[in-house]
């Protein structure tokens, strides 16, 4: 098993300290570092059994119960369809497929460059606007099958930009 | 910062805030006050970006004394947004553009000259409304109670809230003992506005009731219900209200700490939440000995992290202890052992923002507002196939049909209004005949769906009902925690026989099997989520079954929905023959004829078309494509 | 205990306030059916929806086992809206079940396939797909299938509580739910004990020991010298696998029964049992005077050892470094025993019948590959008996084979108690230091400690302080005493399973749902039951002290020389894995 860098250590150290007056604090902890790292590997899960005690398993049990936490590391753009009710009665099941289908990943996989992650997502509240596509937190509205190419192409020119 | 210590120093406090917001909104000594509207819709716009350059705009022209410019919640007229109000005209400027905002402060803030351009426009009378309430949207909708100053404070700031009145109510409710609190709420008939409707003020009184050391208040904030933003809306839209509420509760039950249990969907609603709870506790308006009296209370948040299970109190209970979301036997009630074994109260986000009204205004007051048994408001996230997509809150007791049309603006695109959609994948869908029932608690529940939290969605006559059952049983299997059997395995078993009827693969005993799997299922799970979860099937199957067996027998989709089950089609007739269709099908399999259109000159190239439906993959790029309306599904 | 009224089907009854339905209803004649309930129908999971009744107002069908009884209730178990909700139930649990019950290793004490007769399941109910199954074969204890698993998490619930250590846990959500150790790794890449209590509570075939039977079969094929040593603990559960009643004892029947099976010699571990004691007594002697690291932990649990390993290594210098009687067992057989009886090591096949899973694992481990062969548990040669057309209850009562390691003490015996080593080593160590013999030890509970026991004895006016526990979450308590250094005790006994090796992975099952005749408490008596039988076999011998053991004296003095020989070294001692990793990357 991989080991972890010692700053990583000292930050997921700090982390959970940072709860250690709330009770029952795992799910914050791990919040945390879903938020700071993008995913809760098993090195770091086994760290955070050491610290506060809680077992590995059920550490494991909560990371793949919740849908928020990820075992892996996710893309630099994690892409988000909302399949609530309004943006699916809205085809944003349509919508969905077609990123699927440019992508060539499906939902819950990330490209191989590590540049897309494709989620569903379970209504976002933005169903006014529906259907709703949210990219790292960007809410796109009202979005159509037509558009889907364009918005995968912006993010592809905007990092081919950075890397020139 | 100066701590307000007794309730005289909260008056005080009170009335200089009020003047304050007097000033803000009446234009006192020619004050101007811009507010930009901040929920998902709005942001997603760009609202943020109209906001700072109305800020720049101000200090390019040294304006910084005369006009304000800040984010509000929610006007809830999503599908008008951004939206832009100016006091002290109270003129509301709806899809504004960044692009508009230079205009919206040349003409209106430094001439005083309305754009009108950017006005509402009615779509039947074409009249425009200057004003928010000249609105239709509008003209139902009671505001004030759940969605209290959601457009108009700033939610950033505490000083606006107590202007608007805030932490009144709980100054009145501790001079009262936590009995009379109690009998305040169950004489208004505040019912929880999260699901059933369990009455508020019993669910208060069993706490209040168990003798014990420790209890706790709950906010039950996950709103997990796909089509539904009403608690998001409530938390970004004015934070204080709920804090208050939940203190009132606290209270009353005899509680010290209360826990809000948010989704970490929200993160704007936590911020907002986390700030409104630090100028709290800086006011000492949180913390030890509130307002001079022996009630101390704090105020807590945990984040959910993406389980719709979680909703249901006693998995939301093991989430906040840490442990994976799964439901817990009952007995023993949450008020008896609740969280951490404390007798525990979780209420949803709407029900604690309809208390500081009720205390503040009496329950009488409150009482006056909804139907008998139903009393108050609902605020309903209204969504799908209306016009007016949007956030509403209306008393108890409006139709249907006045949600749909009079508020909704009726269905886009001439379309037939097929079925509404309530309480969420727990609920079930409505149709015409129940278009003019009053709508409350035990009135649908009576008409087969139930209130939920409050999504509303609309479907017209282009939604399969089958597919919609579908479509929610994806949900709940995704959903389910696979704690109990029939859950767990049940709704497996009902999506594998919706796709296969989807498929066109399905059999009468496929029915007859989805029937009794329901009927299981509902009678045997362990938590509400799995006893609901049948519901989007019997409800489609009592109002749809025709569309079930037009799937089974005819192996034909009537809304075109299901693939399998409809096909794309040139009509001989109207084809020109000028092939884009052809030219656009990534499966090639549409081909040209001999046959020469109707009145085309042979030598010209253009001959009818044809689809040859097997190597179809029905995506519809043809139809789009199609100038000539030649193409139509069947 | 208060009394409510209630009504069952009509009929009234008086019962204690405070019980589920479930065990109400079983004090009145009527037994509901459940899966996921354990511990005499207390359940905190309420999960499998098997055991649902009717209450009379209350809103829907009720889960008897979590929902208690209260004045006035009126209950139906016999409506056909319950029987119909049961049977739907199970029958779900089914459609989700990978059904080869003929050939599945848990037929015959397969709570679900017995269940499922009990509600009247049909054939062929909601069939539909199954969740994606993992079978993990790779650990020498423990067998894992997923597509047997019913999610009623007894498994989780027992690793937690008696052990405390936690392998098991839920992962995923949903339809994909299952049962695993993190990441669904093997149990061979997990830091699992082997221990096997998870197995004795499994209902179904989801987990069970890896059977080494085959293995035997295979070397009375070739022909081999096949020797058999049976532990102590089996003797005391043995007989349950044959209808009788949990307490009997099955000396005897079980010697007469190996001897039928055709195994060339059939040994008693307890000889084995008394060379542990010498040389462990030995070995704390030695400590004591020589001012060597204490206390002293023994080393007999393989279950135990492994939890040394993973989670303690730093106590690895305080544990004994003998081997686990059975492992002596061996080596003396291949040696000694060979060399006298002129056999080539090569051509000996031994087999231990433990009543455990952990020393599957054990008898592979690298420090000690070759002193036995097989190890099967109580169970498997349950079967073994079974297949060869052996009746149990027409079997004569015969001796262990009197062939030079025949002869054994009532100290070792006792071994399959928690205790009982303990007791055992100080009847030895005692007279060594005092020349008198030894007469009883008092323990009294460790204050404080449920679980956990100690004692001070008197040796010459110099009090020695003692302690026994069984069970990891137990041990853990003393372990952090020794890693603070604040162990005041010379002496420590762990046994790996709660209540020693009568209470083994490897022992019958005791399913109240397959044991109609016996008591209503029996999961809360058996353990006791069955230590019973062994402290009656102690008095019963002759020879009560493992230094008293004329064919160990002989052993001595014929070929290891003196306790803690070079010779013992070599064959009697082991050693320990300080950095035995937790999860080795190999998924």
């Amino acid at each position: 098993m991989a080991h972890l860098q010692s700053s990583a250590v000292a930050q997921i150290t700090e982390i959970v300290n940072r709860h250690k007056n709330e009770e029952t604090p795992l799910m914050m902890i791990l919040s945390d570092i879903q938020k700071e790292y993008g995913y809760i590997p098993l090195e770091v899960q086994e760290l955070v059994s050491s610290l506060t005690g809680i077992p590995v398993s059920e550490i494991y049990g909560v990371v793949t119960f919740y849908s928020f936490f990820s075992l892996t590391p996710k893309g630099k753009y994690v892409i988000g369809v909302c399949l609530g009710t309004a943006c699916y009665v809205k085809g944003s099941q349509l919508v969905l497929d077609k990123f699927s289908e440019l992508l060539g990943i499906k939902p819950g996989e990330t490209t191989s460059d590590n540049l897309f992650t494709l989620d569903v997502l379970r209504c976002v509240g933005a169903c006014a606007i529906a259907p709703a596509v949210s990219i790292n937190g960007k809410v796109y509205p009202m979005v159509e099958v037509k558009n889907v190419e364009s918005i995968i192409h912006g993010y592809r020119t905007k990092e081919e930009a950075q890397n020139d | 910062m100066i701590k307000i210590k007794t309730s005289e120093e909260l008056i005080n406090k009170q009335k200089e805030c009020a003047s304050c917001l007097d000033s803000k909104f009446k234009g006192l000594d020619g004050k101007r006050a811009i507010v930009v509207c901040g929920g998902t819709g709005c942001l997603s716009a760009d609202s943020h970006t109209i906001l700072e350059r109305m800020h720049e705009l101000i200090k390019e022209h040294h304006l910084e004394d005369k006009v304000t410019a800040n984010i509000v919640g929610c006007f809830g007229f999503c599908s008008q947004g951004p939206f832009v109000k100016i006091f002290p005209e109270e003129t509301l400027y709806t899809k504004v553009k960044v692009d508009d905002v230079t205009e919206i402060f040349e003409k209106d803030i430094l001439g005083g000259e309305i754009v009108e351009r950017l006005l509402f426009v009615d779509p039947q009378t074409k009249e425009k409304a200057r004003k928010q309430h000249d609105i239709n949207f509008y003209k139902l909708q009671k505001r004030d109670i759940a969605l209290r100053g959601n457009a108009d404070i700033n939610p950033e700031s505490i000083d606006e809230a107590l202007g608007d009145g805030s932490f009144l109510a709980l100054n009145k409710a501790l001079h009262m003992t936590p009995q009379q609190v109690i009998d305040e709420v169950l004489k208004s008939g505040l019912r929880g506005r999260g699901g059933a409707g369990f009455p508020t003020g019993r669910k208060w009184q069993f706490a209040h009731d168990v003798d014990s050391e420790e209890k706790y208040v709950v906010c039950n904030g996950d709103e997990g219900d796909p089509g539904a933003f009403m608690d998001r809306s409530i938390i970004e839209g004015n934070p204080i209200n709920v804090i208050e509420g939940m203190m009132i509760e606290g209270y009353a039950i005899g509680a010290k700490n209360g826990y809000f249990y948010i989704r970490a969907e929200y993160p704007v609603a936590v911020k907002r939440l986390e700030n409104a709870i630090k100028q709290c506790e800086e006011l000492g308006l949180l913390g030890d000995n509130i307002l001079g009296t022996d009630f101390s209370f704090r105020c807590h948040i945990r984040l959910g992290a993406g389980a719709f299970v979680c909703g249901e109190e006693t998995a939301l209970l093991n989430s906040i202890e840490g442990q994976r979301g799964m439901p817990r036997p009952r007995p023993p009630f949450p008020a008896v052992k609740g969280l951490w074994g404390k007798p525990s109260v979780i209420n949803n986000v709407e029900t604690l923002a309809n208390v500081p009204y009720i205390l503040l205004n009496g329950a009488d007051k409150y009482a006056a507002i909804g139907t008998e048994k139903s009393k108050g408001t609902k605020v309903f996230a209204l969504g799908g196939k209306v016009n007016n997509v949007g956030l509403v809150e209306v008393p108890m007791g409006v139709t249907l049909r006045q949600l749909i049309y009079d508020i909704g603006g009726g269905i886009p695109n001439n379309k037939k209004f097929k079925a509404i959609q309530t309480g969420g994948p727990s609920g079930g869908c409505l149709t015409e005949k129940d278009l003019d029932t009053p709508i409350d608690y035990d009135n649908l529940v009576a008409a087969g769906s139930m209130m939920g939290s409050g999504g509303a969605i609309v479907m017209d006559e282009d939604n399969c009902m089958v597919d919609v059952a579908k479509f929610y049983m994806t949900f709940i299997c995704d959903e389910s925690c696979g704690k109990c059997s029939p859950c767990r395995i049940g709704t497996k078993r009902c999506l594998e026989i919706l796709t296969k009827i989807t498929e066109g693969k399905g059999t009468m005993e496929d029915l007859e099997e989805l029937k009794s799997l329901a009927e299981v299922i509902k009678s045997n799970s362990l938590c509400g989520l799995g006893q609901t979860a049948p519901n989007p099937i019997l409800s489609t199957m009592a109002s749809f079954y025709d569309e079930y067996l037009a799937h089974i027998q005819d192996k034909k989709c009537p809304a075109h929905v299901c693939k399998n089950l409809f096909q794309y089609k040139i009509i001989k007739e109207k084809c020109v023959g000028c092939g884009m269709c052809a030219r656009n099908c990534p499966a090639n399999t549409i081909e040209k004829t001999d046959e020469i259109p109707a009145g085309r000159d042979p030598k010209m190239p253009m001959r009818i078309h044809l689809i040859h439906p097997e190597n179809c993959v029905k995506c519809g790029l043809c139809m789009n494509n199609c100038r000539f309306g030649a193409i139509i599904k069947e | 205990m208060a009394l409510v009224n209630i009504k069952i089907d009509g009929q009234a009854y008086q019962v204690e306030a405070g019980l589920t339905i479930l065990e109400a209803a079983k004090k009145c004649g009527f037994n509901i059916p459940t899966l996921c309930a354990f511990n005499n129908g207390k359940c905190s999971r309420a999960s499998c929806r098997v055991c649902l009744v009717e209450v009379k107002g209350a809103r829907g069908l009720v889960a008897s086992c979590v929902y208690p009884v209260a004045e006035g209730m009126e209950i139906t178990i016999s409506s056909p809206k319950a029987i119909n909700a049961r049977r739907a139930s199970v029958e779900l649990i089914l459609s989700n079940h990978h059904k080869n019950c003929l050939q599945c290793e848990k037929n015959g004490h397969c709570e679900l396939l017995e269940v499922s007769k009990l509600v009247g399941a049909r054939d062929g109910m909601y069939e539909g797909s199954q969740t994606p199954a993992t079978v993990d074969e790779l650990a020498p204890g423990l067998i894992r299938d997923t597509s047997k698993c019913i999610l009623c998490g007894r498994c989780i619930e027992r690793c937690k509580e008696a052990q405390g250590i936690s392998i098991l846990g839920f992962e995923n959500r949903g339809f994909n739910t299952i049962v695993g150790p993190i990441q669904n790794r093997s149990f061979a890449t997990s830091p699992c004990i082997q221990c096997g209590q998870c197995v004795n509570v499994c209902p179904t075939g989801a987990l069970l020991e890896h059977s080494e039977i085959a293995k035997v079969d295979e070397a009375m094929k070739q022909g081999k010298y096949v020797i058999v040593q049976t532990a102590p603990a089996v003797r005391a559960a043995i007989a349950e696998e044959f209808g009788e009643k949990i307490g009997t004892p099955g000396t005897g029947k079980m010697v007469a029964a190996l001897h039928r099976l055709g195994f060339y010699r059939v040994f008693d571990t307890n000889f084995a049992a008394d060379l542990t004691i010498m040389e462990e007594a030995h070995e704390l002697l030695q400590r004591i005077k020589n001012n060597g690291v204490l206390p002293q932990i023994t080393s007999c649990s393989p279950g135990w050892i492994n939890y040394l390993e993973y989670y303690y290594p730093d106590i690895i210098p305080h544990v004994s470094s003998c081997k686990s009687p059975h492992m002596m067992m061996g080596a003396i057989i291949k040696s000694y025993f060979a060399k006298q009886h002129n056999i080539d090591p090569k051509d000996i096949f031994v087999v231990s019948i433990m009543p455990c899973t952990a020393k599957k694992y054990e008898r592979q481990r690298k420090e000690m590959p070759n002193d036995v062969d097989a190890v099967l548990t109580t169970r498997e040669l349950a079967k073994m008996i079974k297949r060869s057309g052996i009746n149990w209850q027409r079997l004569p009562e015969e001796q262990f084979d009197a062939d030079l390691l025949g002869e054994y003490s009532g100290a070792g015996v006792i071994f399959g108690v928690t205790g009982g080593v303990m007791e055992a080593a100080l009847r030895t160590a005692y007279f060594w230091l005092t020349g008198k013999e030894f007469g009883k030890i008092d323990f009294e509970a460790c204050r404080g400690q449920e679980g956990i026991k100690e004692a001070t004895i008197d040796v010459e006016g110099t009090p020695v302080k003692i302690a026994i526990c069984s069970g990891m979450r137990n041990a853990k308590v003393l372990l952090e005493q020794i890693k603070s250094g604040k162990s005041p005790y010379a002496f420590i006994e762990i046994m790996g399973c709660p209540g020693g090796c009568i209470n083994g992975g490897g022992q019958p099952y005791v399913k109240p749902l397959f044991l109609p005749n016996e008591e209503d408490n029996i999961l809360d008596t058996y353990r006791e039951k069955r230590a019973s039988v062994l402290y009656s076999e102690d008095v019963k011998q002759v020879i009560r002290q493992s230094h008293n053991n004329p064919d160990i004296k002989k052993l001595y003095a014929d070929f290891l020389g003196e306790p803690g020989s070079e010779l013992a070294e070599e064959l009697l001692h082991t050693s320990y894995d300080a950095h035995r990793e937790k999860f080795p990357d190999n998924k």
